[in-house]
């Protein structure tokens, strides 16, 4: 490149000495003879051997011809001047070109260079790819983790943001795993490699980025396919111009016209288009996945812009799948509250709780019930009895299931057990009945209209009070929705499996006015059938699932994105986008970027074309002039190739 | 069969959609597929034939831009 620029450099000088000492004469002739070879030297050189090679319409001959068809017409600092602009157009050409390449490679910058792998007593910084599942490797400060792995010993934070775009440090400890491509913090890790390189999470992202661009989008498309007919039609429309108008208006004009045609062949190159569309949509790739939304093709990048309807599944998607205790309610239909935390003074607590129970029976502290359910449950693989478990440890309990006695699991209804001397039952509405424990009306009421799954429980067979369990919503699913209607998505719609009390009560807290409830897997695909007959013909079905059970509608919707890829091959397999952390919210900017792509491509070609037209019509008319021409041309293709570039953001 | 490759010193991105016509019209290439900026090819051809294909590509990509070359 440096030598390219003294080239330029060199037949500049030439040019402007030529310049000076001014037209018509012998001497200025040859200074734009020697600056024309200095600078147009290779491209003509390159012309003639191309058409050896039967190539006619290559750059480089059409260029060479406009220039050489120039200068024997007389037009000297023209020739030249075509000449030396569209070199240095190339150059900046080159050098964007460059730096695209560069900045999409410094998103692939994910990819762990080394490992350090124990081989017997020694450590070897070897290339990730030759670990084996089992390996052992130490991680140090800093460090990218280059495998999937476990810890097996030492603890630090790991940083995700290079495979979910977010870059809240995570807590990692014994047992905990490790994704390849995250960057390791301040501690020492030792771990054991649990996936070879190839099927590690990174690998794979790697691999989809890179082979996104292979599926292409309409607008690449319709580029390639114009930039096909383009220049044989430029450069046939440049020999009517030369011919024609001089047949009527008498041949002493053909000088005139045959210049106004070889300015056409100043811009006959697509080269603008072709370079700067596909890389709109390359880029738009590249920022989306550096925001942890991979997407498949730029195909998916224009339909995605074109959302119309966007389908969730609820559970996994807005909902996190995992059940949680949102009320306790006491046995006088009261909601009560846990006020302070377990104390660790576990056994005194149950024999407080214990003689609270002795005592009334009814009204009993909310601490109690939650404390006697989750030991009753203590064995129990029921998500709801998970969720009670979790819900008493968050609270400082501690689980002792020495206490726990007879502990019977009854199908359907729920779990009883002797905890610490009481026999406790928890469960559904059946249970209580079977064990002679009357639901009292005023805990009726209170759950009336109630979502979730409702846990009952009795003490020594009198009834004590109520929990209710029930999907956690995802923080952002209410942003996630509102985010999608300020980018004026038509129709936002909610399917699950679920009761439709409990799905309507979801969808009215996230914010969503259409949910179809109860349906089966099967169900589904039926019903985004149906929404596909309701949209219109130009407006896309976006379907966003977690990649169990829907890989059919993940199919079947014209994107199908995939929440918590990191996780599943299946999802990332079946679906056409993934969204790599759990966060609902990411769809809606990832429709905004996938806008923002097609608007940045489509100005592209608004912006190449249209100076291009202009120059034509202009150049017919005789208004510009050749070198304008030329600047116009390059000069579009370094401006459209930095638009391009601000996809990558 | 999907082979991926990749070429080196691709300049030109007209020159790019030329070779990807170029391979995609050679006798049991299915589909082709060249991204100008990565220089990654992805051929989907007939399995047996592979290697005249592959012969046939490199030279396709050679003719159209004499600076490139298609790694195999």
């Amino acid at each position: 490149m440096k030598k390219e620029i003294i080239r330029l450099s060199a037949g500049g000088a030439v040019f402007v000495a030529a310049l000076i000492v001014g037209e018509g004469n012998a001497a200025s002739f040859w200074l734009f003879l020697v600056a024309i070879l200095i600078v147009g030297g290779d491209v003509l050189y390159h012309a003639v051997r191309n058409i050896f090679r039967g190539k006619i319409f290559d750059e480089n001959f059409l260029m060479a011809l406009a220039a050489v068809g120039a200068f024997c017409i007389g037009e000297y600092p023209e020739a030249v001047a075509v000449m030396l602009f569209y070199q240095i157009g190339e150059l900046f050409q080159r050098a964007a070109v460059d730096k695209s390449r560069k900045s999409i490679a410094s998103l692939m910058d994910i990819r762990p260079e080394y490992a350090n792998l124990w081989r017997g007593d020694a450590l070897v910084k070897s290339d990730p790819a030759e670990a084996h599942e089992g390996d052992l490797i130490l991680i140090a400060p800093g460090e990218r983790i280059p495998l999937d792995s476990v810890v097996t010993d030492g603890a630090s934070t790991v940083n995700t943001a290079a495979l979910t775009g977010e870059s809240m440090p995570r807590d990692v400890g014994l047992g905990s795993e490790l994704l390849g491509g995250c960057v390791n913090g301040s501690g020492v890790l030792r771990a054991r490699v649990t996936k070879e390189f190839g099927m590690s999470a990174v690998a794979r992202i790697l691999d989809l980025v890179e082979n996104a661009a292979a599926k292409k989008s309409a607008s690449e498309a319709f580029i390639t396919k114009f930039a096909r007919y383009y220049t044989p039609a430029v450069v046939l429309a440049a020999v009517l111009l030369a011919v024609v108008p001089p047949l009527f208006l008498g041949w002493n004009t053909f000088i005139e016209w045959l210049y106004r045609a070889l300015t056409f062949l100043v811009v006959s190159c697509p080269c603008a288009l072709v370079i700067s569309i596909p890389m709109s949509f390359f880029g738009g790739l590249g920022g989306l996945s550096k925001n942890g939304i991979l997407v498949k093709g730029g195909n998916y990048i224009e339909a995605l812009a074109r959302a119309e309807t966007v389908v969730f599944d609820k559970t996994g998607t807005l909902t996190r799948g995992i059940f949680r205790v949102d009320r306790i309610i006491n046995a006088d239909g009261i909601e009560a509250k846990i006020s302070s935390g377990f104390s660790d003074d576990e056994e005194r607590d149950f024999e407080r709780g214990r003689a609270e129970i002795d005592e009334k029976k009814n009204g009993i502290e909310a601490k109690n019930l939650l404390r006697f359910a989750a030991h009753c449950e203590g064995y129990s693989g029921h998500p709801a009895a998970a969720a009670i478990r979790r819900e008493y440890e968050r609270n400082g309990g501690k689980l002792d299931l020495s206490t726990v006695q007879n502990a019977t699991e009854l199908a359907g209804r729920g779990a009883s057990a002797h905890v610490s001397g009481v026999e406790v039952a928890a469960g559904n509405a059946r249970l209580m009945a079977e064990i002679g424990a009357e639901i009292p009306n005023a805990v009726r009421d209170t759950l009336e209209g109630a979502s979730g799954t409702v846990v009952h429980i009795a003490f020594d067979g009198v009834y004590a009070g109520a929990l209710t369990v029930s999907d956690e919503i995802k923080s952002d699913a209410g942003a996630a929705v509102e985010g999608l209607k300020a980018l004026g998505i038509k129709h936002i719609v909610m399917l699950t499996g679920d009761l439709v009390t409990e799905a309507e009560k979801t969808a009215k807290e996230i914010g969503i006015d259409e949910v179809y409830a109860g349906l089966l897997p099967q169900d589904k695909v039926e019903k985004v059938e149906e929404l596909f007959r309701k949209k219109s013909k130009k407006g896309k079905l976006i379907f966003v699932g977690d990649g169990v059970n829907d890989a059919p509608v993940l199919a079947r919707a014209d994107v199908g994105v995939a929440m918590g890829g990191l996780g599943s091959d299946a999802a990332v397999e079946a679906a056409d986008a993934v969204i790599m952390n759990d966060a609902p919210s990411k769809l809606a900017d990832g429709i905004r970027r996938a806008k923002r792509t097609v608007g940045i491509a489509r100005q592209n070609i608004v912006f190449a074309l249209g100076v291009k037209l202009v120059v034509l019509v202009l150049g017919a008319l005789g208004i510009t002039g050749m070198w304008l021409a030329v600047f116009a041309d390059v000069g579009v293709a370094v401006l459209a190739i930095l638009n391009a570039l601000r996809a990558l953001k | 069969m999907v082979k991926i490759l990749k070429i080196e010193n691709l300049d030109c991105a007209n020159c790019a959609a030329k070779m990807e016509r170029g391979i995609a019209a050679l006798a049991g290439v299915k589909s082709c597929s060249i991204s100008f900026l990565t220089g990654k090819v992805i051929i989907d051809a007939e399995e047996n034939g592979m290697d005249d294909t592959l012969a046939a590509a490199v030279k396709i990509v050679k003719k159209i831009e004499s600076g490139a070359k298609l790694k195999l």
